[in-house]
């Protein structure tokens, strides 16, 4: 059985605890590059705005309805991600940490009542840091996901589902006929891994709801989609086809990771661990034609060795400028290992997180061969991105890791790393991460 | 970089940091005892942070909780996983903003419930709690740090 948390509106809700006046206002989180709405609070949601909605198509919002935006804060999220997740951890043995606001947990053998966990979990969240959360149980992590986004709506549009089901779902206690009913209720887009293209198509065959889909014909579906689907498929008729640190990708952050099978205690192995972290994450990046803004480390120890001292650092480094070269992310996390490292703790897990991405407008390798040869002249591009290409394809070629940087390689523009100079006006104060940035509370 | 473990001078407190390595690697081939992982430096944070998790620091601005012990700039651990009692001092959160304030919650005797207040340490008018004005504590002061510089 998995569980799945994640966080509600989950920028908003970081602002939110620390500028309580965005409470119960509509809000909306800008991306820090083009200024387009990456997070919405319920009351944005309900004025209409949309994902990744452009700023200024809904500026006018601002003086007709009191819409506050505010630009994205990478560093602040990152740290409130940090701690949420801690939390989750001491929930169960092992966790995914799936995105940003999201993690997966493996509630196999555990006894209690999930439902009574689940609302434990969530509440200690709250408490603890302030971000509402909501839990999804599922015997598949896809069931998980769906259950998760069922205990949402049903939060937030009561009527829609059973207020019982409201923040936290577990499909586990539920009727066949009750599941039914959910699934009929659910239109088939909610479904983890089907994208907007499967949903246009299956709601041309008729398949618009979850029932609709898993009553449709296996074999047909089969003939006309990819096998992804048909994992999908099998993984809501509760067969499970992804096991824990196994799920597909998502487009807006990268997360490497690792539990290690010794614990480390020395710098050196973390900054090894971090340092290939970083450069697999960037090879993912570069093949999904990105770049990030940021970029998170996390080290930790194991809450389930209750003899050893617990520690753990997560901390989200702002890029001074977006990036994809393996060797400035090495660098960024280098330095925030070494800053952070602390002797006399047994580290069991560490992982790399890449946030804010943004699109450099081509993807590597075969797109460019198509593009068309009258396009105006590409700028000529810079030897580090040249170096990456050929560092990628040879990697390919022969196998990863043939070809690395040093993790002690310091960019040629490393010395920018320590300059943080992001622009933005309307982000808030990194509360949690500069000394001087701190809440300022009357007293 | 800043970092939220440098106090305001600068100097590495409590975590080794790169500026003052607190371990020195040799390659003695009779090993380093010294380097023993179950020994380590005083550490604040093991003092002061219970709940690593769970708490945040602020800086406080004003004197009104003076009484207590809070001055104008010093910073506030605060943590949010504990439960305020009858006498903490906590962080409220008063017509959306955060305020430092002492809880004053007496035990309910016989008869009328005595009335929930937040007051300041300080000749200043407690703010009272009352159903238009619930009490909305965000976390519990647990330490004070003052900088004598």
């Amino acid at each position: 059985m998995y569980a799945l948390i994640d966080g509600n509106n989950f920028y908003v809700s970081c602002e939110r605890v620390f500028a309580p006046r965005l409470a119960g206002k509509p809000v909306v989180v800008l991306s820090s590059n083009d200024g387009a709405c990456i997070a919405r609070s319920n009351e944005a949601k309900d004025l209409g705005v949309k994902m990744a909605q452009p700023w200024f198509q809904v500026r006018h919002l601002e003086k007709t309805a009191g819409l506050i935006a505010v630009s994205a804060n990478h560093e602040l999220y990152g740290d409130m991600s940090a701690r949420m997740m801690a939390i989750e951890a001491r929930y169960a043995p092992r966790q995914e940490v799936y995105s940003i606001d999201e993690s997966f947990l493996d509630f196999d053998g555990v006894r209690e009542d999930r439902v009574a966990v689940g609302r434990h979990m969530r509440a200690a969240i709250l408490k603890e840091t302030g971000i509402p959360t909501s839990v999804g149980f599922g015997a598949t992590k896809t069931l998980a996901k769906l259950a998760n986004n069922i205990a949402k709506s049903a939060d937030r549009n009561p009527g829609v589902h059973p207020a019982s089901l409201a923040q936290v779902c577990d499909f586990g206690r539920l009727s066949q006929d009750a599941l039914d009913a959910l699934f009929a209720a659910t239109p088939v887009g909610a479904v983890w891994g089907v994208g907007r293209r499967t949903t246009e198509k299956l709601e041309a065959g008729g398949i618009r709801t979850v029932l609709d889909l898993l009553r449709a014909d296996i074999t047909t579906l089969r003939r006309q989609f990819s096998v992804v689907l048909e994992k999908t498929l099998r993984e809501l008729h509760g067969t499970s086809c992804m096991a824990l640190d196994d799920a597909p990708p998502t487009r807006q952050q990268i997360l490497v990771s690792r539990s290690f099978g010794t614990p480390i205690t020395q710098v050196d192995g973390i900054l090894e661990a971090v340092s290939e972290f970083a450069s697999r994450a960037a090879e993912r990046l570069r093949q999904q034609g990105s770049v990030a803004g940021a970029i998170g480390i996390y080290f930790m120890t194991s809450p389930f060795r209750a003899s050893d001292r617990q520690h753990s650092v997560n901390v989200t480094i702002p890029l001074p400028r977006p990036t994809d070269d393996t060797a400035a992310l090495m660098h960024a996390a280098e330095m925030a290992v070494r800053t952070q490292f602390r002797t006399g703790f047994r580290y069991a897990k560490a992982g790399a997180i890449l946030t804010d991405l943004q699109s450099t407008g081509h993807e590597q390798g075969e797109l460019d061969l198509f593009a068309p040869v009258d396009e105006p002249a590409a700028p000529a591009p810079d030897p580090r991105a040249k170096l990456m290409t050929a560092m990628d394809a040879l990697n390919n070629r022969f196998g990863r890791d043939s070809v690395r940087l040093g993790s002690t390689a310091v960019a040629t523009n490393g010395a920018d790393v320590a300059v943080w100079a992001m622009k933005q006006e309307r982000r808030s104060p990194r509360y949690t991460t500069r000394w001087d940035e701190m809440p300022v509370v009357r007293a | 970089m800043d970092s939220p473990d440098d106090f305001a001078d600068g100097a590495p407190v409590g975590r080794d940091g790169p500026a003052a390595p607190a371990v020195r690697r040799t390659s003695s081939a009779f090993g380093t005892p010294g380097l023993d992982s179950t020994v380590r430096r005083h550490d604040l944070n093991d003092v002061f942070i219970r709940h690593q998790d769970a708490t945040f620091m602020m800086r406080a601005a004003g004197s009104d909780m003076h009484g207590a012990g809070i001055d104008d700039g010093d910073t506030l651990l605060v943590d949010r996983a504990l439960t305020a009692r009858h006498g903490s001092v906590v962080i409220a959160v008063v017509e959306g903003e955060l305020r430092c304030r002492r809880l004053e919650r007496p035990a309910a005797g016989s008869g009328r419930r005595p009335p929930v207040r937040l007051v300041a340490d300080a000749p200043v008018a407690p703010i009272e709690i009352t159903e238009d004005t619930p009490l909305e504590v965000w976390g519990v002061v647990t330490t004070v740090i003052k900088s004598l510089l």
